[in-house]
């Protein structure tokens, strides 16, 4: 087992400095955007010596490699700091720290992206196992074709089309997912069935496609052939022998697919309204609130890293030979 | 080492057999062979690209030309009748097919050739090009791909020429990722090593060694990435950015007219207009990528029947 | 003119002066179908207000960085919410009349520059204390002083001095102002409890209105319960409220369509004669004062030349844009913000049109050359950015180049409006003429999206709105007014095409009184205290 240790600890230090980068990358490209958070909520209203005084309050007017340098320093020690938003000129500061912003939100986010999983992936591979065992026939042309045409609608007409359809005409789901911290588990899994349908549809066909073609990229090497000859049935040579060897691309593709699921589903919260953390970025991107994006980056990096780490270990121990290396 | 032209090569006596047939007949003979839906999927984008190369041509009507009746129905003088401001549909979906595409296959390809490109390279330096390529990407993917795009086309301004950039950029770390995985386990062949023991250029190498034997798997992930620059245009439009008014593009005409599907059962015809550029971008997806299975088809060697 | 014969009839029905076979025959008559006759019916007798249920409203606002603090609101989702859960010193009643609300009553001084309130005894807050002269008075000062940078500071920069007279509070002006109860009643000026220091809290969300928030959370919805100790008699029937933020035109009208919430603002022009078959919705069309503007930023160039805002005014076919982006759900604007609805709105004047010949020549005169861009979202409003193109394509025939840039609606009030030289924008307008010149064309407001200052016609309009402003005499007031709107139409930064109705769809679920305010959208923005839910 040292092998999956030593990639683990591997990936995590490479992982604490790919978060860090992040953090840089994306703290400049907020400071290249023009204006800053007191322009953005004062608006045009704001006279120069209001904007000053926002900018002294909220520490803005010091230079940029020494606000990073204090946030990082915070960081480190585990406070991501406060909200802009809420801080007032007046005096009295009612920011939230971003910690509780995302929190409830990161909750509804990988409540959504979990319930999708649980329905897309068994699909997916279900899908792409039996297409590639029934390959070039009616079947396997009829899910391909289904599959491409749900990922070339775009997300949002993909859940307008859901709505009309199970909201509308045949009403058996709600349209909106707004759901709260006190919302019960099955109310919220109603609540969330649309969303959920919709992102199912998005990623069913990248996951069912490259499933099959991992398995028929395997049919033609030389131990296939020769189970084959030893005279297995089509089913048993997929299930038993190929399936087996095509986990790794299997599990990087799906893992690809929940990460998009945690930091991309922005269009789809738009349109249920559901709060997830895609939205709170948007907004605080377009506020200029550093703290709030630079949060969330940092948590959609995080996301990104474990998974690719889980697909990687998956990798590894569904193959012998790296499993046990010479 | 240097190859004398004289001798005897395995080479030259296959390659004089291919030789007599042309590259001309041996593309008839691969289509003769082709299945049904790979002919479909040739035929729609042989359709498509003419449309996009002589749109001005073929539309009826100019790209952005406002008649007075907006929504006006479906009839000889506008086939798919007008847009909530009075252009019309049918010439917008034509030059959208131009537009659209046009910008699909040009961030495409761009992405190919940034991400393919330092993948090789990657693969066959295996040293600290490879480390310090292999980071940047890690980092690239690790911000979310839309909002980062977002940001970008906010800094950068919301031009055709960004837009391809950026996504190409953004796309090139997923093709990046796939060209190195394949060509690593392909870099360590023999043919290669003797290759390079023969004292061949690394990008003769790259091109003639390499090259054919990744392109299977880098064909897939083309059919797909393909479809999604289509919806990265559409959720960027969504979220306002993207293509500027009046370019007709596909995305966007989903967008203006999303609405409109909601009261498909009070108005069915209202309802199916923006189903139309929806189609149309569905219908490039499916074909691309019927001819991408076919591809895969003759390349994976299996032998069915 | 059917309508209003039609409402009358309904009146008469209520009152039991007709029966319900003479209303519907007098309806039939007037051209109504059957159904909707009897539907007619119905409704005037459901105008008895039911207790209970719950009423969910989806407006087309709201973001996560709203705050319950009133000087930072800026949309509708947070005005709504504050008349929901606060009151103000007074209120715009059902048929448009001002009427005292947290005051009991108010008294001007005979040159209207000193005006008393007397505060309403008895009134308690969410918390259980009640009210004082001085919670309204840190509520006002919270907008004042030189530090503040309340979004409504130019509505009450008149105000020296406020004090407290036993249960009164005493507001003294700079100068007489005739229109200031009608300023108090804007929701920026919600009343909150005091801090006990000299400032206002704010940050609890507690008020004294007809119900309790539960639950605010910007950006995504506010929930609110009824308050059992309300003050005021015959409002707030509903056991609960929610209000929704649903930026997305489309997943709204499917919220309404599909029953997910009862009530929901600015309805797509588009697709109102479609949502008009929804059997479940009732589609209401408000004509009021909200329109929507283009304005042209006098401090950035090249708007700040006359000549090439005028080129630009005559380059907008305006009647096109009511057919294309109102679908005919509006009227034609000339280029200055008073409505019809308004007292004195100046009929005399031109109404501007198309010109191409004109245009060119300003635009000649102007010496301008390339490319003028003109920013524009959804997000100001539904088909700003077709509005836009349509503006280009007319000034295309003036010869003159257009730029549309199309700008993210996220952050777009933010970001794009009142800093762009030129971009859509959108006013729901103010009652008075004082109040609309004061909220977005005097010198010293902060919403001045055309930076209108100045030049000679815009210190001659400042003149002319501060004298009417205490100016006693109708017909000399409206002289005034007259000459002040001519001067935004010439000089002004502002492009005013057309005037849109207020289109909103309630389920019929809802019950509602019989007359509605018109100064906001949804009864004057109270629907929440002021209808009920029927079953």
């Amino acid at each position: 087992m040292h092998a999956v240790f030593r990639t683990v600890l591997e990936r995590l230090g490479l992982g604490l400095a790919t978060l860090f980068i992040v953090s840089i990358i994306i703290f400049s490209a907020i400071e290249m955007l023009p204006g800053d958070f007191g322009e953005a909520v004062l608006g045009q209203a704001a006279t120069k010596e209001t904007v000053a005084a926002f900018r002294r309050e909220l520490g803005l007017d010091e230079p940029a490699y020494m606000r990073y340098a204090q946030w990082i320093g915070n960081v480190v020690q585990g406070d991501l700091g406060t909200s802009f938003s809420g801080r007032n000129a007046s005096g009295i500061d009612r920011s939230r720290p971003v910690v509780d912003l995302i929190a409830p939100r990161l909750w509804n986010t990988l409540f959504l992206a979990s319930m999708t999983a649980i329905i897309a992936v068994p699909i997916a591979l279900a899908l792409g196992i039996t297409s590639a065992l029934y390959r070039n026939s009616i079947y396997d042309r009829t899910v391909n074709t289904a599959t491409l045409t749900t990922i070339s609608f775009p997300e949002f007409f993909v859940a307008y089309i859901l709505i009309l359809l199970l909201a509308s005409l045949w009403p058996v789901f709600p349209s909106l997912a707004n759901v709260d911290a006190a919302t019960p588990l099955a109310e919220r899994m109603f609540k969330a069935a649309l969303p959920a349908m919709t992102l199912t549809l998005v990623i069913v066909a990248h996951m069912m496609r490259m499933t099959r073609a991992a398995i028929i990229n395997l049919l033609a090497s030389p131990y296939i052939q020769m189970a084959r000859l030893s005279g297995a049935s089509q089913t048993e040579v997929i299930i038993k022998h190929a399936l087996p060897n095509a986990w790794a691309p299997i599990a990087t593709v799906i893992t690809f697919n929940l990460a998009y699921l945690v930091v991309g589903v922005v269009v789809v919260e738009v349109v249920f309204v559901y709060p997830g953390v895609g939205q709170l970025m948007v907004d605080a991107v377009t506020s200029r609130d550093i703290p709030v994006v630079q949060g969330c980056a940092l948590i959609f990096a995080m996301t990104y890293i474990l998974l690719n780490l889980t697909a990687d270990i998956i990798g590894i121990i569904t193959n012998p030979r790296l499993l046990h290396p010479k | 080492m240097t190859q004398d032209p004289e001798t005897y090569s395995a080479l030259g006596e296959v390659g004089a057999f291919q030789e007599r047939r042309t590259l001309w007949t041996r593309i008839k003979l691969d289509l003769k062979k082709s299945p049904m839906t790979a002919r479909f999927g040739m035929s729609v984008i042989l359709i498509y690209a003419i449309v996009a190369i002589f749109a001005p041509l073929l539309a009826p009507y100019g790209e952005a030309e406002v008649f007075p009746v907006p929504y006006a129905p479906w009839s000889s003088e506008f086939i798919f009748g007008t847009d909530q401001i009075g252009r019309d549909i049918f010439s917008r979906m034509i030059y959208g097919a131009r537009n659209t595409v046009g910008i699909a296959v040009a961030t495409t390809l761009l992405a190919f050739l940034i991400g393919g490109g330092l993948g090789l390279a990657a693969a066959i330096n295996r040293s600290w090009l490879d480390q310090f390529l292999s980071r940047t990407v890690d980092v690239l993917m690790a911000i979310p791909s839309l909002i980062f795009a977002l940001v970008l086309l906010s800094v950068f301004g919301s031009t055709v020429i960004n837009l391809i950039i950026i996504i190409a950029v953004l796309d090139s770390t997923r093709v990046f990722r796939l060209t190195r995985a394949v060509a690593i386990n392909v870099v360590v062949m023999d043919y290669v090593e003797a290759a390079r023991l023969r004292g061949e250029g690394i990008g003769w190498i790259m091109r003639r060694e390499i090259l054919p034997n990744i392109m299977p798997p880098l064909v897939a992930e083309f059919g797909l990435r393909f479809c999604f620059v289509f919806l990265a245009i559409a959720a960027l439009s969504f979220l306002g950015v993207g293509i500027q008014p009046p370019t007709a593009d596909w995305g966007s005409m989903v967008r203006e007219n999303a609405s409109l599907i909601q009261f498909a059962q009070y108005d069915l015809k209202a309802g199916l207009t923006p189903l139309l550029p929806a189609s149309a971008i569905a219908l490039l997806t499916v074909a691309v990528n019927f001819v991408v299975d076919w591809f895969l088809h003759k390349t994976s060697g299996i032998r069915d029947e | 003119m059917t309508d209003k014969f039609v409402k009358q009839q309904q009146s008469l029905l209520m009152r039991g002066l007709i029966d319900r076979r003479q209303f519907m025959t007098s309806a039939l008559a007037a051209g109504v179908a059957v159904p909707a006759a009897l539907g007619l019916a119905t409704q005037a007798f459901a105008a008895t207000p039911k207790k209970g249920g719950m009423m969910r409203f989806g407006m087309g606002h709201g973001s996560t960085t709203d705050t319950l603090d009133p000087a930072t609101y800026e949309n509708a989702w947070s005005s709504i919410v504050g008349y929901t859960f606060s009151n103000h010193l007074t209120e715009v009643g059902p048929n448009g009349q001002l009427r005292p609300e947290l005051a009991e009553s108010y008294e001007a001084s005979a040159d209207a520059a000193t005006w008393r309130f007397k505060i309403r005894s008895g009134v308690e807050f969410h918390n259980g204390k009640t009210l004082t002269p001085q919670d309204v008075v840190d509520s006002f000062n919270h907008h004042r002083g030189e530090d503040s940078t309340s979004a409504a500071k130019g509505l009450l920069t008149a105000v020296n001095e406020i004090s407290i007279d036993g249960d009164t509070v005493v507001f003294a002006l700079a100068d007489g102002n005739a229109d200031f109860p009608f300023i108090v009643s804007d929701y920026h000026f919600s009343i909150r409890p005091s801090n006990g220091d000299g400032t206002m809290d704010w940050g609890s969300g507690i008020g004294t209105g007809a119900f309790v928030i539960d639950s605010f959370e910007p950006g995504v919805a506010a929930k609110f319960t009824k308050f059992p100790n309300y003050w005021k008699e015959g409002a707030g029937h509903a056991d609960s409220i929610e209000i929704l933020s649903l930026i997305d035109v489309t997943a709204r009208q499917n919220a309404a369509m599909n029953g997910d919430v009862d009530i929901i603002d600015r309805v797509d022009p588009k697709t109102v004669n479609l949502m008009e078959r929804v059997p479940n919705l009732n589609v209401q069309e408000n004509t009021g004062t909200l329109h929507y503007t283009f304005p042209m930023r006098l401090d950035v160039a090249p708007f700040d030349n006359y000549d090439l805002r005028m080129a630009l005014k005559y380059a907008v076919k305006r009647q096109e844009l009511v057919d294309k982006i109102l679908l005919g759900h509006g009227a034609l604007g000339n280029d200055h913000p008073i409505s019809t609805a308004n007292p004195y709105h100046n009929g005399d004047l031109p109404q501007r049109e198309f010109d191409a010949d004109k245009a060119a020549f300003h635009y000649k005169k102007s010496g301008h050359s390339g490319a003028i861009q003109l920013s524009a979202a959804d997000a100001a409003f539904a088909g700003a950015v077709d509005a836009a193109q349509l503006i280009a394509n007319s000034a295309a025939e003036a010869g003159i180049n257009v730029e549309v840039v199309r700008e993210p609606s996220d952050g777009y009030w933010s970001n794009v409006w009142n800093k762009k030289g030129w971009c859509a924008c959108y006013w729901g307008g103010r009652p008075t003429e004082d109040w609309m010149f004061s909220a977005a064309y005097t010198n010293d407001t902060e919403w001045n999206d055309t930076a209108w200052k100045g030049t000679d016609s815009s210190a001659r309009f400042n003149e002319l709105v501060q004298a009417a402003r205490k100016e006693l005499d109708t017909s000399k007031r409206r002289e005034q007014y007259y000459e002040a709107q001519a001067l935004v139409n010439d000089d002004g930064g502002a492009l005013v095409p057309m005037f849109a109705n207020y289109i909103s769809a309630v389920n019929k679920r809802i019950g509602q009184p019989e007359e509605m305010a018109a100064n906001w959208d949804l009864d004057g923005a109270k629907a929440a205290e002021r209808w009920w839910v029927e079953g």
